[in-house]
């Protein structure tokens, strides 16, 4: 007996509107084996990882930081994917942006002014943007493969900014850890209400997300990145450059990767230090397509993976698991989102004949 | 090599009343052949007569609907490729199965089965190869090796495993003359073991040259077999374009007009392997004329449609003209705005994406040239869908776009009724300038006589229309004037009424001036 997956003649709306929650439901099951096999009882563990977080205005507030850099990030990699640009390195976007932003509060931090804030904006998503065009400018100039580029840029920016915050942009006044002098408070994104942390990057995730959902939905560009991405010939036909394309969904999502970065840095954590993302960048790919690659569904997306962040730090205190349980899920969704994604084109067939015995390449 | 051993007497394969069905439709329609040992057996016809099908069924790539294949006197199933290599026939396909990273020898080991060392696959590889006359380096990377070179791994492949029947699919489509040369003093030599050669071909020339025999086909018949040599080339075009289809009368009661579209001197050169470099081609259509390109698929019409509509641009402007404007540097928008449309040859992803509405594909095209009707919103670009929708019903309505629903995928239409769609999204511009590549491609005769008058009419009220085509049927039932197009060269374009099917079989076999004397006389 052997499984085969025959295509369908036609794309089933059933699996794709399904298909999120079943991998939703795989993802929550597999967990519960997972924390059954840790020595936990999956129910309460599952319970304190999902549930309570959204019982409680301190952690809704965390969800919303999370929340933030993912959508961001995660509606920026959509127009790349949906355009059939595979750009990898948010992560490393999302970092330069970080220092391209903090370069005001940081090197002139003499300056005050109401102008420091919008400045450092500008600057992030200049920087990400600037470092996403490395791996556009090698694909569209020199036909590189645009994942491995970009994903490796991300681990020079991580190097960068530590040589950075241990060296040039050490604080003078921080007993020699490595971190940058604390930004000053006009340096700092406001929160939004009084209630909690949740910051104005929470607005500017969806405000982008809207916007690009408009922009796909109905602009000459939005058609344009679908056409590039279904058919490189039929864009051609069209009149549309792939060239360019690259060029725009890569500078784009690293604008947005960018942002994301220095809305962290200035909202949450206050100044640079070594580490500023547990993997946004890399959360942002399973946000993505866990929202379909659609802006609104990504939004939705993002929320819930920020749970899964706040949802493992919530079980390393009540049960004493590790943290990496976060990864394991995050790893754990994408994987059951991405097959039950083969559902959608293809049904699963069980076939029983001793059909096919001959063998190829072997006659002599 | 050890000897071969032939069946006493009899044909080494015989195919009886071989029928392949693909739906409904008979790619292969009773077919007869018989294939002597020690002989070059000549597969003439156009494309889309069968001649891959019978192949495929022949090498176990497809399995046949009815009939029988006969080897040395016994009826065979032949299931897979590597049953039809244990019974002794090699086939070597037109577009090559190697690995470009990999060395000779280890593109052959793969072939064969596992256990034997590379040294061993080598020095054998190299001993066929000087042996066969195709001098091959065992250790070069395929990546480094040309076309021709190539051909010749996949010919030593199929000879190590000592075949008795070798099928060549095209063999010299991808070679220089001296290449070619030198791949024919190989077949003799095979020849002169006692081996049996499949020759797969529309080049007459050729054939005459080394085949023994030939068996014709077309529409996925046999019309004709014969010993090619006491056959003229014009005999021969004849069996292969057939002469029972009566001509039907040109829309010749157009009146002339300007110069609309113009290519001087228009040389391309391949973008990869497999292209065709167009060499020189020169052109000019007037307005009222319809000017159309024959030809067998693969000999540059898809490169010509690309330099022509601007999806490729040439490098030098002053190679194709739109109205009496140097065009040849622009791209495909610049083209439109000067008044051009365009109709290429694939439906599905390229003049089409199939996943999107009908409404989205008509701003495909459109795009630019109806940007004030189409868009709003200023540099945001915003498609007014509503709009769009109602053009898109219009054009439905005047083709008679047969469709469920108002606004479906484009993909979910039959072949002609999206090809009605997507000739019927240009006429709705009244372009002065129309280029279209294989208009009725896979089309039912229905649609394909909706979109051929459409043509006409254009033509008729005063645009210059292009039309690439391999059926010459639908040459003669819209063409004013006739070119042909043969490795990248066009033939100088004739009144249709001058024309004859056996020139046009001449000239797509690429017999240029070698029978002038013949044209005259079949001349009507």
């Amino acid at each position: 007996m052997r499984i085969e997956l025959e295509r369908r003649a036609n794309p089933s709306l059933l699996f794709s509107v399904l298909s999120p929650f079943l991998a939703l439901t795989l993802t929550v099951f597999a967990g519960g084996i997972m924390f059954a096999l840790l020595g936990k009882d999956p129910v309460s563990a599952l319970y304190s990882f999902f549930i309570e977080p959204l019982l409680d205005i301190w952690s809704l507030h965390e969800i919303a930081i999370k929340a933030a850099p993912l959508i961001l990030i995660g509606a920026g990699l959509s127009v790349c994917y949906r355009s059939n640009n595979w750009n990898i390195g948010a992560e490393g976007q999302f970092i330069a942006g970080a220092i391209a932003g903090a370069i005001v509060p940081v090197v002139f931090h003499d300056w005050h002014s109401s102008l420091v804030l919008p400045l450092m904006l500008i600057f992030g998503m200049i920087g990400g943007a600037l470092y996403a065009a490395i791996p556009a400018f090698l694909k569209a100039q020199m036909n590189t493969n645009e994942i491995l580029t970009s994903l490796m840029l991300v681990y020079i920016a991580q190097l960068f900014l530590d040589w950075l915050v241990r060296g040039p942009w050490r604080s003078p006044d921080a007993y020699n850890f490595p971190v940058t002098r604390d930004f000053a408070p006009e340096a700092i994104l406001p929160e939004l209400i009084s209630s909690g942390r949740a910051n104005l990057g929470f607005v500017f995730a969806i405000v982008a997300a809207v916007g690009l959902w408009i922009m796909m939905r109905y602009t000459l560009k939005g058609f344009e990145i679908t056409v590039l991405g279904q058919s490189e010939r039929a864009g051609r036909f069209a009149g549309f450059s792939s060239k360019r394309m690259i060029w725009f969904s890569m500078l784009l999502s690293g604008a947005f990767a960018g942002l994301a970065g220095i809305s962290e840095v200035s909202g949450v954590i206050g100044k640079l230090q070594p580490i500023i993302s547990p993997g946004y960048g890399f959360t942002a790919i399973i946000v993505a397509f866990l929202g379909r690659l659609n802006p609104l569904g990504i939004i939705a997306a993002g929320l819930f993976l920020a749970l899964t962040y706040v949802g493992g730090e919530a079980v390393q205190l009540t049960l004493g698991v590790s943290d990496k349980v976060t990864r394991v899920f995050q790893g754990l969704l994408l994987f059951f989102v991405l097959s039950c994604d083969t559902l959608i084109q293809y049904r699963i067939r069980l076939v029983f004949s001793r059909f096919g015995q001959t063998s190829e390449g072997g006659a002599h | 090599m050890p000897a071969v051993g032939a069946s006493a007497g009899g044909p080494l394969l015989a195919v009886r009343s071989l029928t392949k069905l693909f739906g409904s439709f008979a790619a292969c329609n009773g077919i007869d052949l018989e294939i002597q040992p020690g002989e070059i057996h000549a597969l003439l016809g156009e494309n889309g007569a069968g001649k891959s099908t019978l192949v495929k069924m022949l090498f176990g790539v497809l399995a046949p609907t009815s009939g029988e294949i006969v080897w040395k006197g016994e009826a065979v199933r032949i299931p897979s490729p590597g049953a039809a290599r244990r019974l002794g026939i090699g086939m070597v396909f037109q577009h090559f199965s190697l690995f470009e990273a990999l060395t000779v020898a280890e593109n052959i080991a793969l072939s064969l089965s596992p256990g034997i060392s590379l040294s061993k696959v080598a020095d054998e590889a190299s001993r066929l190869s000087h042996l066969y006359g195709l001098p091959l380096d065992p250790k070069a990377h395929v990546a480094d090796l040309s076309v021709g070179e190539r051909q010749r791994i996949e010919i030593v492949r199929a000879l190590l495993q000592n075949p008795e029947l070798i099928i060549l699919d095209e063999p010299t489509s991808v070679l220089t003359p001296q290449e070619a040369d030198r791949l024919f003093e190989t077949l003799d030599k095979l020849k002169t073991e006692g081996r049996s050669v499949l020759y797969i071909s529309h080049r007459l020339e050729e054939v005459q040259r080394i085949c023994d025999r030939a068996t014709v086909l077309r529409h996925g018949k046999v019309t004709g077999a014969c010993d090619p040599r006491k056959e003229t080339p014009a005999s021969l075009a004849r069996m292969m374009v057939g002469s029972d289809v009566a001509s039907v009368s040109t829309a010749g009661t157009n009146t002339k007009g300007d110069v609309l579209l113009e290519a001087r001197h228009l040389s391309v050169p391949a973008r990869t392997p497999f292209a065709v470099a167009l060499k020189n081609v020169c052109l000019k259509v007037r307005g009222g004329e319809v000017l159309a390109i024959a030809g067998v698929a693969g000999n540059g019409q898809g490169e010509l449609f690309d330099a022509l509509s601007g999806e490729y641009p040439a490098a030098d402007a002053s190679a194709v003209f739109i109205r009496n404007k140097p065009a040849g540097n622009l791209g495909i928008t610049a083209r439109r705005l000067m008044g051009a449309g365009f109709v290429p040859e694939e439906r599905h992803g390229h003049a089409a994406v199939p996943s999107l509405p009908l409404s989205d594909n008509l701003v495909l095209a459109r795009n630019q040239s109806d940007r004030r009707t189409f868009l709003g919103g200023g540099v945001l670009g915003i498609i007014k869908h509503a709009v769009v929708r109602l053009a898109s019903r219009r054009i439905s309505e005047t083709m008679d776009v047969r469709k469920s629903g108002d606004d479906p995928a484009a993909g979910s239409l039959s072949g002609g009724n999206l090809q009605k769609y997507i000739v019927g999204r240009e006429l709705d511009r009244q372009p002065s300038v129309l280029i279209v590549n294989q208009p009725t491609w896979g089309v039912d005769a229905g649609a394909a006589s909706r979109i051929r008058q459409a043509l006409v009419d254009l033509a008729k009220s005063g645009s210059a229309v292009l039309v690439i085509s391999q059926d010459l049927d639908e040459i003669f039932e819209v063409a004013t004037e006739i070119a042909v197009i043969s490795e990248g060269r066009l033939s100088d374009a004739y009144p249709a009424h001058a024309l004859t099917r056996e020139k046009i079989g001449l000239l797509m076999g690429g017999m240029y001036g070698k029978t002038e004397g013949e044209e005259v006389a079949h001349a009507h």
